[in-house]
């Protein structure tokens, strides 16, 4: 299963932090920190896989952001480079090319968005469309917000 | 189930004017007092405001005004605008400052009844808490209460967070909930179904989730099936009859046409398929059956999946680990290795990577396979990436084997020569123990540790030094070849230790070779024994040198006394350095002068060459006593140091022990059956003269048991620090007849005043050698007594010379000394054999 997904700038700014296990903020900030120094220090053409303590890191960077992603040894790593990218593709589809900015400004949709496509550090679902949908429905409901619900339900 | 949403939508909401209508009178004057404060500023603008701060300094200050804000505004309890304060508050969390002030007000939001601010709710809290902290457990009731909500995105919420960060005990009180909505047709929430450790509970429901078309679940189902057989080997046997089902939907998976819905780069739902290869890898691990069932469906895989993107390459990874693992056959084997070889070979990193890592896992088992690839593997040592090629060098060496040794090493020594500093040692290593195992001849051994040493001489492990001594010492023809290039090595450059210690031990045992130009593997060189001892006495002053170092070539000078002819230099020397400030140099070159003056006729014996070690089983336990000379080995090897100064350190130990009570059976000898308890042994002369006891004279002096040496002069030498106490005891002579004298000279060993170091000197007055000398004690009950092996066991004729031996007295009740001796030789053909009682002790030695 996978550990911990991390996004941070080029600067080592933390984007989002998504951790599948329990830890104390002590811990946490210490494998943001060493996380980053890692990653960031890394050749710009050497492998994506890092190994660290017990656990490999996956890593991609695109375009201004990196991201991290802790994954227990036995998994497999060319899948969770796909992990990777198909968020930022999830990503990419509700924000129309997706950037920094919108992933800073609207952290709290990048985080609905996350926990839609993965739960409890595995994949919840493999359809792009599905998450999308589901986004959009939670969304309107957002916006739809008042005293009173609504039914809604899933377009099939 | 296909329904069509229907939403009814109303005016976009303005929040705070609506929100004045809801109110009933009394909290109306409230709300109109909060209008007149200004609200709280939304979160883009915070974060804009943020962004634009130059300083740490300035983002601290304005995040600390703005927490203050977000504080009166929480004790307040300002529902309108609680979402959005939280929402600041996780942004600043982000940014590493502390919000668990925010936790509580995350609770508030959950229970709110507006989706906005259940989901900013939500989020915070798996944000802000987690299962550790007790505050979690208030949120039971409301995931309870949501878990039961009409509106599936509230209970998908609720699950979901549920499955973040809910504990054993959320998750016990909730599983009932969560039993529940499995059993929904609700796709959507089937899919967030989380585990914890209720496994019974849900072994019924998940029967029929494997016959779902829907790809979410299925994926997750896999999941749930793949963390129970992981987590209860009992579920294994009851999951593996699921395996054809298994096969069967990963078969559609391949052979399904395209489907938008879950395509990546033209492979249908990649993720879906490595989960199934996964369980099933984990099914048919131990188990026959079901890896036959697998086999078609693995090779179907293997062959069919595209390669030119990540993706099929994420699927053939994950198929080659499958097959590794399950019980598959051969041909199948063959094919994943082949598939790993194609990988060594790709242009993208990641998959040369994951290659290797998999081969590394699978040469013990699949050699000669892997073997092939042996090529592609050496080159990869040239690639650029740092984990490639810690990798390849692991795997490397798992390859060398006793056909490939030769051209393995070239690449490997190449490698050494070029890698990081972080590989050397490893690297070092690696080939010290591929060269012992395969090694091809003794001289391309010696040649290839000299390559090492020389280009890695520094990193090489401390522990490999006393190994490549004791590998030269065994390979008897090429001793002179060896020394010489050391000697060569050291001339260019002192500053690598390992390769500093081994060259001084060599020179130090064999330079007389060096010195005569015996080599016969490559032209000798002209070297004089002074340059030779400037090398090494260089050695000792160079800043470079290690204390250890140092110890090393002191050593190997006093070493070279005895095959070296000009003895003044190497006094002159050892001598100096009897007052150096380290003190381990300082002992090892007083005892050195000891030596020189008054055990000379010992030094021979003392510092001839060493024998063949045999390899100690492990590098450990020191074994000091032995019952026979053979003991040697076992006893250099503990110490990493050079064997001479072994017996001192010994002779320490056993003056310790023999500042106990029990004389420890410390003497060595050719009656390996009689371990010499002196003490009990001897008593036995009082009444029974039979040879029993004493040390065996003759051959003692022989040379394989040069230790029975050491140790005496080890022994002997103690006394030297008593020396001023020493001299107050007055010599004399125990034993005056038929032309043999014995004389007793006294020492008392300084630990213990209770022991008397008693020397005899005999010496023979007749015109004939007395030969088969033995000289034999006892003493009274009270006393403990010990004799150590004689210089000799011939006595010149004419005083020409003197047989000493060392008898050491233990007189605890510091009794009057007396004993009883017996001597017999072998004087002009007959035997001669003698009792006499010695009463005239003075009485210092026993007082």
């Amino acid at each position: 299963m996978m550990r911990f997904l991390l996004l941070f700038s080029r600067q080592g700014k933390l984007r989002l932090q998504k951790w599948f296990t329990p830890m104390s903020e002590r811990e946490k900030k210490k494998i943001i920190r060493d996380m980053t120094t890692m990653v960031l220090a890394r050749q710009p053409r050497s492998c994506n896989f890092l190994h660290w303590k017990d656990l490999k890191i996956i890593y991609k960077r695109y375009a201004s952001l990196f991201f991290c992603l802790a994954i227990e040894n036995q998994e497999n790593e060319l899948i969770a480079l796909e992990v990777i990218h198909r968020y930022v593709e999830l990503l990419d589809k509700y924000f129309g090319n997706v950037c920094e900015l919108d992933i800073i400004f609207n952290f709290e949709k990048a985080y609905f968005i996350l926990d839609e496509f993965l739960m409890g550090g595995e994949i919840q679902e493999t359809s792009k469309q599905m998450v999308n949908r589901s986004i959009e429905a939670s969304d309107m409901l957002q916006e739809d917000d008042s005293s009173e619900w609504f039914e809604v339900e899933l377009f099939g | 189930m296909i329904n069509f949403g229907s939403v009814r939508r109303r005016e976009p909401v303005r929040a705070s004017f609506t929100n004045l209508w809801d109110i009933d009178d009394s909290s109306y004057f409230l709300a109109s007092l909060r209008l007149r404060m200004p609200a709280p500023i939304r979160l883009r603008e915070l974060i804009r405001t943020i962004r634009t701060a130059r300083t740490q300094a300035e983002e601290r200050e304005m995040i600390q005004k703005e927490c203050a804000a977000i504080r009166s505004s929480f004790r307040e309890e300002d529902n309108t605008y609680r979402c959005r304060n939280v929402a600041k508050l996780l942004y600043m969390h982000m940014l590493g400052y502390p919000a668990h002030f925010g936790q509580l007000e995350c609770l508030k939001l959950i229970a709110s009844q507006k989706f906005t601010d259940k989901r900013i709710g939500y989020l915070g809290a798996m944000l802000l808490l987690d299962e550790r902290q007790d505050v979690h457990l208030l949120m039971t009731n409301c995931i309870k209460n949501d878990l039961n909500h009409s509106t599936q995105y509230v209970q998908g919420l609720a699950l979901c967070t549920l499955g973040c960060m809910g504990s054993s005990e959320m998750c016990r009180d909730l599983a009932g909930e969560v039993e529940k909505l499995l059993k929904t047709s609700n796709s959507y929430l089937r899919k967030k179904k989380k585990v914890p450790e209720l496994m019974e509970m849900f072994l019924p429901a998940t029967k029929n989730l494997l016959s779902e078309k829907n790809h979410g679940v299925l994926h997750t189902s896999v999941v749930l099936l793949t963390e129970m057989c992981e987590r209860s080997p009992d579920m294994l046997a009851h999951f593996r009859k699921l395996v054809p089902q298994l096969v069967r939907i990963l078969k559609n998976l391949i052979m399904s046409g395209y489907s938008p819905e879950h395509d990546v780069s033209g492979i249908s739902d990649p993720f879906l398929q490595v989960r199934i290869l996964r369980l099933l890898r984990i099914l048919g691990k131990s188990d026959d059956d079901s890896s036959e069932a697998m086999n078609d469906i693995l090779a179907q895989v293997a062959t069919n999946t595209e390669t030119s993107k990540n993706v099929g390459n994420a699927i053939l990874y994950e198929t080659v680990l499958t097959i590794m693992d399950i019980k598959s056959e051969s041909g199948l084997r063959v094919l994943a290795i082949n598939i790993l070889g194609r990988f060594l070979l790709n242009n993208d990193k990641n998959i040369r990577y994951v290659a290797l890592t998999s081969l590394l896992k699978t040469v013990q088992t699949d050699h000669n396979a892997v073997q092939r690839h042996r090529s592609t593997i050496v080159d990869c040592l040239k690639d650029l990436d740092v984990s490639i090629k810690r990798r390849a060098m692991e795997l490397s060496f798992a390859l060398v084997n006793g056909n490939n040794i030769r051209g393995m090493m070239k690449e490997l020594l190449y490698f050494l020569d070029s890698c990081d500093p972080e590989f050397k040692a490893d690297c070092a290593s690696g080939v010290f123990l591929a060269a012992e195992k395969y090694a091809p001849s003794k001289r391309w051994h010696i040649d290839t540790i000299m390559r090492v040493l020389t280009t890695a001489g520094s990193y090489v492990r401390d522990d490999s030094v006393p190994n490549l001594i004791q590998l030269i010492t065994n390979s008897v023809d090429m001793h002179a070849y060896t020394v010489q290039r050391l000697y060569k090595a050291l001339l260019d450059d002192i500053s690598q230790q390992p390769l500093v210690q081994v060259a001084s031990w060599c020179i130090g045992e064999y330079g007389d070779l060096l010195v005569s130009g015996q080599c016969e593997e490559e032209e000798p060189i002209q070297v004089t024994e002074d340059e030779v001892l400037d090398v090494l006495e260089g050695l000792l002053v160079s800043n470079l040198s290690t204390p250890v170092t140092r110890g090393y070539s002191l050593t190997a000078i006093m070493k070279l006394s005895t095959r070296f002819s000009g003895v003044n230099r190497i006094k002159k020397v050892v001598s100096i350095y009897g007052s150096s400030i380290d003190v381990e140099l300082q002992q090892r070159a007083v005892e050195y002068n000891a030596l020189f003056k008054k055990y000379d006729h010992m030094r021979p014996a003392l510092l001839e060459r060493m024998p063949i070690m045999e390899k100690s089983a492990s590098n450990g336990p020191t074994e000091i006593v032995q019952t026979n000379g053979e003991t040697e080995p076992s006893v250099v090897e503990p110490k990493h140091l050079p064997p001479v100064t072994q017996p001192v350190n010994q002779a320490n130990d056993l003056l310790d022990l023999l500042g106990g009570n029990d004389v420890v059976p410390v003497i060595q000898n050719t009656m390996p059956t009689k371990p010499a308890s002196a003490g009990g042994e001897l008593l036995d002369l009082l009444g029974d003269l039979s040879l029993s006891g004493g040390p065996a004279p003759a051959p003692a002096s022989s040379v394989p048991t040069s230790q029975p040496s050491f140790l005496m002069d080890g022994l002997s030498s103690q006394p030297l620090f008593n020396d001023i106490a020493a001299a107050a005891i007055p010599p004399m002579t125990a034993y005056n007849k038929n032309g043999l004298k014995i004389d007793f000279t006294f020492e008392r060993a300084n630990p213990n005043p209770n022991i008397a170091v008693i020397t005899i000197h005999a010496s023979n007055s007749t015109e004939a050698d007395m030969t088969d000398f033995v000289f034999q004690a006892a003493v009274p009950k009270t006393f403990q007594l010990q004799l150590l092996s004689p210089s000799s066991n011939v006595v010149p004729a004419l005083n020409q010379g003197t047989v000493t031996q060392v008898i050491r007295v233990l007189n605890p009740q510091k009794q009057q000394l007396r004993m009883r001796i017996k001597l017999t030789y072998t004087l002009k053909g007959s035997p001669v054999q003698d009792l006499a009682e010695v009463n005239n002790f003075p009485p210092q030695s026993w007082q």
